[in-house]
């Protein structure tokens, strides 16, 4: 068991706590630049949507983990920045530029989309988000002359800062930076005042509005960021896929988005990485036991859809953290070995309470 | 004028509808405060039964209807019994996922059932393909058989809900649990009945759309915009579901004749995002604050 005795106050703001996390940091740091060279290319393909899925978590923890807003269109924000990118693209915008470009759309279009949230709450939200997701949807569709409609748009190849990403290889590197870069930024905000502010209004709004914090302030940076982060990924998206259609953002793909996160474990950023890797391997498993599985249960059309609630409604049942309190039970059976009680993560019964009071 | 009458009797048809399914997730909000995400995808259970019942199993129609709504009344409540029991007092945010897990584990399970299956199925209905006319007004006789279903039901609720004991503890439930549970309402058992409730109402729901649309697996997206129809008429009140459904239907259905293509589908949402920002608690809604 280890034991960190606080001296400074540096320490409280440092990256690694401890040596073993540094240790452990660099560890994994070293195996994912050395795993695109080892694994084959497919793999390779599918740690680059595990990248771009972890981005789009990230960005949308920050509204439903950290600020406690639900938001079931989330697809649309993705949508903004794949298209954004795709079009400025095709006119001829250097990538850094673009990039950029995609993501201050989506962040735009999250504050617009944010502006009920000052008014409504909750479910009402929620399905206000659902309503723009549907919207956008339809629009891609019709825009014709911007998104290609429903034929698709197909994007030209990618260079940044002059080299050419033509392969799973190169796209890895990149999404890995964005990644890093994303969940740094991330972590960074979250220690910010505007980060304690966040968990101030998820946890109570009536405690963080006594404590001096601006509600609709916070609640339209939190809309503002997560979109704008989920534009960055819906960008990358758009380059790893080459081809964009609206059926790629439709409501499901955003209660995917939900699920990614649910079964990640709801407000860590952990959650919102190990979700999507989970996501996607179990993806790739699905695939895989088709071959093999007798071919009246493999060829079911249904499978997957199956499969999927299954997971999700265990996870919501006997595993509430998600993966991410999974991780931290054994990591904490371990530590404390030999003295975990088995109800140390219990939940708390609680009565219920009303969002109908306002 | 005749056309836009004609274009309004068959919005109330669809609003219809759209209101049996906001109606159930309105019962279960009212009671549970939970959003049910899998409401449209009872509904397309509902459906199924119906099928078997008719085809499968040669019961006539409304014997089939009748069944269909008795069996996915005992599903709702074992549904609430294994699900959503032992969420009680988790975080709202909690719930929905599962309900949405729910929904997707109906969606797929469907498509796995002989004779079910990913096809589109037609329900026979004895009154199928036959027209009324009013006064130069052509009805379809689906269309009036789903406005007079979904009266009698609605008048059967208000009458369950206002004069019956079990309704009267349904009301105490849904306006505070504790209280109720305090006064010996048994709130677990109430919480199990009404999703029995939304269950079949939901189903009915699907037995009405069937004849007009097809069975298939797919047929509860549609209860994704009874959403819109539940705001609109303030969620937690069943004459404003009901009302929301009716909106919904009959701005859908002229949008779908007088706007550009594309607009139909999104009419709804458009309706709900203006609602929203006018009246956030929609028609029908209660405004309470709470005191500190």
């Amino acid at each position: 068991m280890r034991f960190l005795f606080k001296t400074a106050y540096q320490q409280d703001i440092r990256l690694f706590k401890h040596g073993g996390q540094a240790f452990w940091y660099s560890a994994l740091g070293l195996a994912l630049l050395a795993a695109p060279f080892v694994l084959p290319d497919y793999w390779v393909s599918q740690l680059n949507f595990i990248w771009i899925y972890s981005i789009v978590s990230v960005g949308l923890m920050i509204l439903v983990g950290f600020t406690g807003q639900v938001s079931i269109g989330h697809a649309a924000f993705l949508a903004m920045g794949a298209y954004t990118e795709a079009y400025l693209q095709g006119h001829g915008w250097p990538f850094a530029l673009s990039l950029t470009f995609s993501a201050l759309v989506a962040g735009i279009t999250g504050v617009i989309v944010g502006l009920p949230a000052l008014r409504v709450k909750g479910m009402y939200l929620a399905i206000a988000t659902m309503a723009f997701g549907f919207i956008v949807e339809e629009g891609i569709a019709r825009a014709d002359s911007i998104t290609g409609g429903n034929a698709g748009r197909m994007l030209g190849s990618l260079e940044v800062f002059g080299i050419p990403i033509d392969s799973e290889l190169r796209m890895y590197f990149l999404t890995l930076i964005v990644l890093a870069l994303v969940v740094l930024g991330v972590m960074n905000l979250l220690r910010s005042p505007t980060g304690r502010a966040f968990v101030a209004i998820r946890d109570s709004e009536i405690s963080a509005q006594s404590m001096g914090i601006n509600l609709a302030r916070y609640k339209t940076i939190a809309f503002a960021l997560s979109a704008a982060i989920t534009g960055l990924a819906g960008a990358l998206y758009a380059h790893k896929l080459r081809f964009l259609s609206p059926d790629q953002f439709t409501f499901l793909q955003s209660i995917e988005l939900l699920i990614i996160l649910v079964v990640g474990g709801v407000g860590s950023i952990y959650g919102a990485i190990f979700g999507a890797a989970f996501w996607i391997v179990v993806q790739q498993l699905i695939v895989l036991a088709k071959d093999w599985l007798p071919p009246a249960i493999g060829q079911q059309t249904g499978l997957q859809p199956t499969i999927f609630g299954l997971i999700l409604v265990a996870f919501v049942l006997f595993e509430p953290m998600g993966l991410y309190g999974r991780w931290l039970k054994v990591r904490t059976f371990f530590q404390l070995f030999p003295f975990y009680r088995k109800g140390m993560f219990r939940r708390q019964k609680s009565y219920m309470k009303s969002e109908r009071l306002k | 004028m005749l056309q836009f009458l004609q274009l309004i009797a068959s919005g109330v048809a669809q609003g219809c509808i759209y209101g049996l399914i906001a109606l159930g997730f309105v019962l279960i909000y009212k009671a549970t405060e939970t959003v049910n995400f899998a409401q449209g995808d009872l509904m397309m259970v509902g459906g199924f039964l119906g099928l078997t019942g008719t085809l499968a199993l040669g019961l006539p129609f409304w014997a089939a209807f009748v069944a269909a709504l008795a069996v996915m009344f005992f599903f709702g409540m074992a549904l609430e019994r294994a699900v959503l029991r032992p969420l009680l007092g988790q975080p709202a945010f909690t719930v929905v996922m599962a309900t949405i897990g729910v929904g997707f584990l109906a969606r797929g399970l469907v498509t796995m059932i002989p004779e079910w299956g990913t096809d589109t199925h037609v329900l026979p209905v004895p009154y199928k393909d036959e027209i009324v006319q009013v006064g130069g007004l052509v009805l379809s006789m689906e269309h009036l058989v789903v406005i007079a279903v979904t009266a009698l039901l609605i008048l059967g609720l208000y009458l369950l809900f206002k004069h019956t004991r079990i309704g009267i503890a349904m009301q105490a439930t849904s306006q505070n649990q504790l209280a109720a549970f305090y006064m010996g309402i048994p709130v677990r058992r109430i919480n199990m009945l009404i999703w029995g409730i939304s269950a079949a109402v939901s189903a009915c729901a699907g037995l009405l759309l069937a004849p007009i649309t097809f069975v298939h697996a797919n047929m509860g997206f549609i209860g994704l915009k009874a959403f819109p129809a539940a705001v609109v008429g303030g969620f937690g009140s069943i004459p404003g579901a009901l009302v929301g459904g009716l909106i919904i239907g009959i701005v859908e259905t002229l949008a779908g004749f007088y706007l550009p293509e594309g607009f139909k589908d999104i009419a709804a949402y458009i309706v709900v995002l203006v609602m929203l920002a006018v009246k956030p608690n929609g028609l029908f809604g209660e405004n309470l604050r709470k005191k500190v």
